[in-house]
């Protein structure tokens, strides 16, 4: 049973790299609030990827079904990780390919820059990779020396902007096709100086300006979308061909992968292919996927070699309630369907996994306690649309309220005196624990009149509560609650159709009439 | 303790709960029935949806289309698992087959002389009707993966009978260890602004002929 641990039940190790909020998440969504052009980009952007979205999912009859199947292949793969790891190292290095283990973001970087310099090379070309943003690879690498050049469309108008990616799809969404541009003419050496802002036009200058880079390559680094174990395959989705250029002509290719991307078998590659371009791009399939299994004498490079990455990996699969965050294919559905995201955009998170998806992963794979980290699982208004969209049902509020109490727990030990939240809640369970309690504090409500004032609008709240009126303001409350309402109808003799009561903004009292 | 040891026991570790292998059900579709004229139907639509170029041919007029398709353009390369005979028209119209390069085992193409040529024609393994995908795993009819990706012109022979409706029925016909290129389209991005533009670093037209008989 190689599946069984027997040894000595370690601590969690945490990740590194990319991975953190700098700032409580309230303060830097409030400051890209203010940012009126992103949230023009970004609604265009998110409108116009769910209605395509929509589209091609509502055409397969088995939509459902294959989310189901999704799901279930996912959590085997976490159930039989260690064993299905082996199998897969094992066919891959079979097939002339070679693995290397990186326990966090530091020794993933020095492994692929060793590599590099092994082939005596100082640049490399970059297929998208969100596991290389996330150990900041690319900012390691030109420490070192060695020039990374991005080739997706995206990153590249990021990286030649100085930026940082804010979508996990579409690194630069928060870009319109004129910002684009302007970037262009700016950054981009030897591009026509009449470029226009349309898009064919721009994507014919990241060709030109690519094309001699792929041609003379001697080093690719990518990512991977899936990992076969019974074969030892490697699979990348991608658009523009930028990524077929980057895994066949150079004569090495380094990947960096999270040993979740795992699927136990070919057949289950029909399920994420489904799955993933329709929920991604809203596309009925990707315009190109690339399959190799470690070497094929004569054909694409003879110098394969495959990162296989932890960075907090383990620490999240520790979590039982939070471990299915890890069958994420990084599709990015939840971002586009979620209201804070498209308001707030992508850098508001921090880490360089934004959006519903990046909330609970990135406090997973740090520790809640990491950084401002714990902010992360609050910036939801926990409606759901995240966990309907999600191709693999992540259930992604649940997660997000399970690390809340995290978040509350790790601050509880850590203080003496209860805090304000702590002092609330006894507070209320005080209060709504009995009808009695509940109607003692019921009969402060006049107070609350009084602190309205003559506008009958309470502006600002003392405490921690002052956060709710920040951005709003909350009416004065009522003369008189339901229940003492209540209790005055049921004792008038007159019954519930006396006209005249005083219930500020409640219906017309009396039973409803269903026909 | 070496970072493989390390990573497993970690992973074992975390997983000390014994979580529950579950089944998986398999309930999507797995096969369908439609027939060749349907295949070819919704094939074509879902190709022309991607900008592709699709032509359906009998078998006995693919050169003729070949010549069609080939003439005005320059050197074009082929690999050498392709049937001459397909090229009999062009070479016909040429007066020999001076504007064929082929790729062939102990004959390589580099890539400056792929980069220099306008077009390739190659085979296909098998095809996904439903969502436009054309799949190419290295035999001897498409070649090696870079041959069908220089070139700015990709001109795509399916065999009618190897289109499939659905994914699964394709992913049974083929072997997951061969280097596969899964095509649905021309070359395209959504990067700016989420809005589908044909044409950046593969290759920017695609003809697909469609093989009968």
């Amino acid at each position: 049973m190689s599946g069984t641990f027997l040894g000595m039940p370690s601590l969690p190790v945490f990740g590194i790299g990319n991975l953190h909020e700098h700032e409580p998440f309230p303060k830097a969504a409030h400051r890209e609030l203010g940012n009126t052009q992103l949230r023009a980009n970004l609604g265009h952007a998110t409108r116009t990827i769910r209605d395509k979205r929509l589209a091609v999912v509502s055409e397969l009859p088995d939509w459902e079904e294959l989310r189901d199947a999704g799901r279930a292949v996912k959590e085997s793969v976490m159930a039989r990780l260690p064993e299905l790891l082996e199998q897969f190292e094992a066919n891959f290095t079979a097939r002339g390919g070679t693995i290397h283990w990186a326990r966090d973001a530091g020794e993933a970087n020095r492994i692929v820059a060793s590599l590099i310099r092994e082939q005596g090379a100082d640049e490399v070309v970059k297929v998208k990779s969100m596991a290389t943003q996330e150990i900041g690879l690319n900012e390691y690498l030109e420490e070192q020396g060695i020039a990374a050049f991005e080739t997706d469309l995206a990153e590249l108008i990021v990286q030649l902007d100085h930026d940082k990616p804010s979508h996990i799809l579409v690194p630069a969404i928060h870009k319109n096709r004129t910002q684009v541009r302007d970037i262009f003419l700016r950054e981009m050496e030897g591009v026509d100086p009449e470029l226009t802002n349309e898009p064919a036009r721009l994507a014919a200058a990241a060709r030109a300006h690519l094309r001699r880079k792929f041609l003379s390559a001697k080093v690719a680094v990518s990512g991977a979308n899936f990992a076969l174990a019974d074969s030892g395959t490697l699979a990348v989705v991608e658009s523009e061909g930028n990524g077929r250029m980057c895994l066949t002509l150079p004569e090495t290719l380094i990947t960096v992968m999270g040993v979740e991307k795992l699927l136990p078998a070919w057949e289950d590659l029909e399920v994420f292919m489904q799955l993933l371009p329709r929920s991604s791009t809203g596309e009925r399939m990707n315009p190109y996927t690339s399959l190799w299994t470690g070497v094929t004498p004569d054909d694409g490079p003879q110098n394969v070699h495959l990162v296989l990455l932890d960075n907090g990996r383990s620490a999240a699969l520790a979590d039982e309630m939070g471990r299915s965050a890890l069958h994420c294919i990084r599709c990015s559905a939840c971002m586009n369907v979620c209201p804070v995201y498209e308001r707030t955009g992508g850098h508001a998170y921090g880490s360089t996994y934004p959006g519903p998806i990046g909330a609970i992963l990135s406090p997973l794979l740090t520790g809640i306690t990491a950084e401002e980290n714990n902010s992360l699982p609050y910036a939801s208004s926990l409606c759901g649309a995240c966990y309907d969209a999600c191709p693999v049902k992540i259930n992604i509020p649940d997660i997000l309220v399970h690390l809340r109490g995290e978040d509350v727990d790790s601050k509880r030990g850590k203080k003496k005196l209860p805090s304000q939240m702590d002092l609330g809640m006894k507070a209320a369970s005080w209060a709504l624990y009995s009808g009695k309690n509940l109607g003692l504090v019921e009969k402060a409500l006049p107070l609350g009149r009084i602190a309205a004032g003559p506008d009958k609008k309470i502006t600002k709240l003392p405490g921690i509560a002052a956060g709710w009126t920040q951005s709003r303001d909350i009416p004065a409350p009522p003369g008189q609650s339901f229940r003492q309402w209540w209790n005055k109808e049921h004792q008038a003799p007159a019954g519930p159709a006396a006209a005249g009561t005083d219930v500020p903004g409640a219906e017309p009292a009396g039973p409803k009439e269903n026909p | 303790m070496n970072a493989r040891t390390e990573i497993l026991d970690r992973i074992r570790s975390a997983l000390r709960d014994a979580p529950a292998v579950p089944e998986v059900p398999r309930d999507y579709r797995r096969s369908s029935e439609l027939g060749e004229d349907a295949l070819i139907e919704l094939l074509t639509d879902r190709l022309l949806d991607y900008k592709a170029n699709v032509f359906v041919e009998d078998a006995a007029a693919v050169p003729q289309r070949l010549a069609a398709l080939l003439e005005g353009t320059g050197r074009y390369a082929v690999p050498h698992g392709l049937a001459e005979a397909l090229f009999a028209e062009a070479d016909a119209h040429d007066g020999g087959s001076g504007r064929r390069v082929t790729d062939a085992p102990g004959h390589r193409l580099s890539v400056e002389e792929l980069d220099g040529v306008d077009a390739v024609v190659t085979g296909s393994a098998v095809a996904v009707a439903e969502t436009g995908t054309i799949v190419l795993d290295a035999s001897p009819d498409q070649g090696r993966r870079v041959i069908s990706l220089v070139p700015d012109r990709h001109i795509c022979l399916v065999r009618a009978g190897d289109i499939t409706t659905i994914l699964p029925e394709a992913l049974r016909r083929l072997d997951a260890t061969r280097p596969q290129t899964w095509i649905s389209g021309p070359s395209a991005t959504s990067d700016i602004e989420l809005e589908r533009v044909e044409g950046v670093h593969g290759p920017r037209t695609l003809d697909v002929v469609i093989v009968r008989g």
